[in-house]
């Protein structure tokens, strides 16, 4: 289960990382290609999102990559296919991350069961408030996924103890309020917020939205167990392209340059 | 979560307070004009031979349409919560317009979402946003129309809800905007129902409304649903159901159950559930989705939907100009159309209401298009010279 590999991985350096990539953006080929080298260049977990077309929680770079990947022709069922080749290949624990509509009309059942067949190990979606899916919920359960469920700043400690409970893998904290990619002040004090959530749940916490450089992940040291870059790496990928892009996950994880490079 | 706690129990104090209600009304007669009246269209019966034709004029609020009865019922609320920001998404711009002179009269900031394709077509409506003082942000993601206009508008809410209330302008979204929009929409039917009783001495056979969200359709039903009386919505036909472009959640068989934009409900969506373009001669009824009430409403059996094309709309607006003096908007007159096809097969006993749910002024580019105005061409033109020289 995911909480275990988080565990053991954290048993050699203090805070992971999560990058986040869509599935079939700009083109299934490119999105492959960052995949696998996002993996070599040592990232630790990572989100494949199955783009939407409403997707309400990300700001304009995801935005605009959910669009283009469904005009390129992205399915949910290539989606799947995707996730199968990568997790075959790639020794990290992959999540998928999509909007409620994409589980609730391919079955959430048979969601869960391709989605374990395909080698995820679970699932963010940030639109669904856990007491509204109790059918999904059951679902990974079932299959031994872990339903990644999210913690907001104004999110009080009584109802972060009632969403723990409900959750596996790990919570997401989502670091400011607002969407996906506009900036996070990362000198404003989140400890109280953190604090609350260490004391909601004994998982490990993540913590995501807003993270832009190597401070950025370097603050969240000794405060959260895995940092999370989603829209960045899209952005560097959209204005310089793959290696440039790869040269900035490395410069986040630590990972010496690709021999060639 | 925090955030919608606060407003379910703004709303639910307000709902307890019967000085609440005694303001509202208060402010929706002395600001708006309510109650509007119900008109008895003479000519129209005469014309079909049917049924007798009552017309409830929502289109004589103040700025237009009904979306003033919620915008003003909201701002309250938004006085009662101490909160100094407003925004709105807006489809043909009457939301969008009732929400800035909301904002405007009540002294509150205010910014509204629009999809740039509905910018395009609704641009003197954008004109009155801004003089108003609203910021009109067109929205250039998706389909440029009203389902984006409210991501946007839920991207702003959830980056700024200390200070900020979204005004949603329709029965749609997450608890309790369906329920909130039908409570202050109600007016329009309570009014209605007892000028019918007066006027013709019974109640209507059949209540005609157009649906877009929903907002207009509700308030007015919502009177009628425990008598005898037929309730028909009557949504964007488009290009006609069988060319798929169109906006006919209920009415066609081409929608399915879905969970977007905080709600589930009949979405225009493909298998995978993204959801698909829509079309529509107006903006208003342009969208994807529909009331989760009135889905409740049609699988109860208790509200029948069906679709009026874009030709027959403009065929039943230049009718109603011509015949009663009545300037429908696009969107109300998807109801006159509904209503025409069928009142002719009704006795001359019975009675129907259409709701005139906004005037038509607004739409005049679109209108002029459609009947390819040759002199109104030569106005632009001309005017358009005028800007150059």
């Amino acid at each position: 289960m995911l909480e275990e590999q988080i565990r053991r991985k954290l048993r050699q350096k203090p805070l992971l990382l999560m990058t986040h990539i869509v599935i079939g953006y700009p083109s299934f080929r490119e999105s492959w290609a960052l995949a696998r080298g996002m993996v070599e260049a040592g990232v630790d977990l990572m989100e494949l999102q199955i783009p939407f077309s409403e997707p309400m929680a990300d700001g304009p770079v995801i935005l605009a990559a959910n669009q283009k990947a469904l005009e390129a022709g992205a399915t949910v069922s290539k989606c799947f296919d995707f996730a199968r080749e990568l997790a075959a290949q790639v020794p990290i624990p992959l999540l998928f991350m999509s909007y409620y509509n994409i589980p609730f009309k391919y079955g959430v059942r048979q969601f869960a069961v391709d989605a374990k067949r395909a080698g995820v190990c679970g699932a963010i979606v940030p639109d669904l408030p856990p007491e509204e899916a109790p059918e999904y919920l059951a679902a990974m359960r079932a299959q031994d996924l872990d339903p990644v469920l999210l913690f907001a700043p104004n999110t009080p400690e009584e109802r972060m103890r009632t969403i723990a409970a409900q959750g596996s893998g790990l919570l997401y904290c989502v670091a400011r309020k607002g969407v996906t990619g506009q900036k996070t002040d990362f000198s404003q004090d989140l400890s109280g917020y953190l604090g609350r959530a260490r004391r909601a749940s004994s998982l490990p916490l993540a913590l995501g939205f807003g993270l832009k450089e190597r401070s950025d992940v370097e603050f969240v040291r000794g405060k959260a167990d895995v940092a999370v870059v989603g829209s960045e790496s899209l952005r560097v990928l959209n204005e310089s392209g793959l290696r440039a892009t790869l040269d900035f996950i490395r410069s986040l994880t630590g990972a010496a340059p690709a021999s060639g490079l | 979560m925090q955030t919608f706690e606060e407003l379910i129990s703004a709303f639910e104090d307000a709902k307890r307070d019967p000085t609440f209600w005694a303001e509202y009304l208060r402010l929706v007669s002395s600001y708006s004009g309510r109650p509007t009246p119900l008109t008895f269209a003479n000519s129209l019966t005469k014309h079909f031979g049917g049924a007798q034709i009552y017309v409830k004029r929502e289109d004589l609020n103040h700025t237009g349409s009904h979306k003033a009865n919620n915008v003003l019922g909201q701002g309250l609320l938004v006085q009662r919560m101490g909160k100094r920001r407003v925004i709105a998404e807006t489809g043909a711009g009457q939301h969008g317009v009732a929400t800035a002179t909301m904002a405007a009269k009540f002294g509150f900031e205010c910014t509204i979402y629009m999809g740039e394709v509905d910018v395009q077509r609704q641009r003197s409506n954008v004109f009155w946003m801004q003089r108003l003082g609203a910021t009109v942000v067109p929205v250039r993601d998706g389909s440029r129309t009203l389902k984006d206009a409210i991501n946007e508008a839920f991207r702003d809410w959830v980056t700024n809800m200390d200070t900020t209330h979204y005004v949603l302008g329709t029965a749609c979204g997450p608890h309790p905007f369906p329920e909130m929009v039908r409570y202050f929409q109600a007016i329009v039917g309570q009014e209605a129902r007892v000028q019918i009783l007066d006027q013709a001495g019974q109640l209507p056979r059949r209540v005609y409304a157009c649906v877009g969200g929903g907002s207009n359709a509700l308030g007015i039903f919502n009177a009628f649903l425990d008598d005898p009386t037929e309730l028909v919505g009557a949504e964007a036909g488009g290009a006609g159901l069988e060319t798929g472009r169109h906006a006919a959640r209920l009415a066609s068989s081409d929608a399915s159950v879905g969970i977007a934009q905080g709600y589930k409900t009949y979405f225009l969506q493909n298998q995978d559930g993204q959801m698909r373009e829509t079309h529509s001669v107006a903006a208003g009824l342009d969208y994807v989705g529909v009331s989760p009430i009135l889905a409740q409403l049609k699988e109860s059996g208790r509200v029948r939907f069906e679709a009026a094309t874009d030709r027959e709309v403009v065929d039943a607006l230049a009718l109603t100009a011509r015949k009663e003096g009545l300037i429908p908007a696009l969107e109300s007159a998807h109801a006159f159309a509904q209503a025409f096809k069928e009142v002719g097969g009704l006795p001359a006993t019975d009675a129907v209401i259409i709701n005139q749910s906004g005037r038509g002024d607004k739409d005049i580019f679109t209108v002029a298009d459609a009947f390819n105005d040759a002199e109104w061409k030569e106005f632009i033109r001309s005017k358009a010279r005028g800007y150059d020289a």
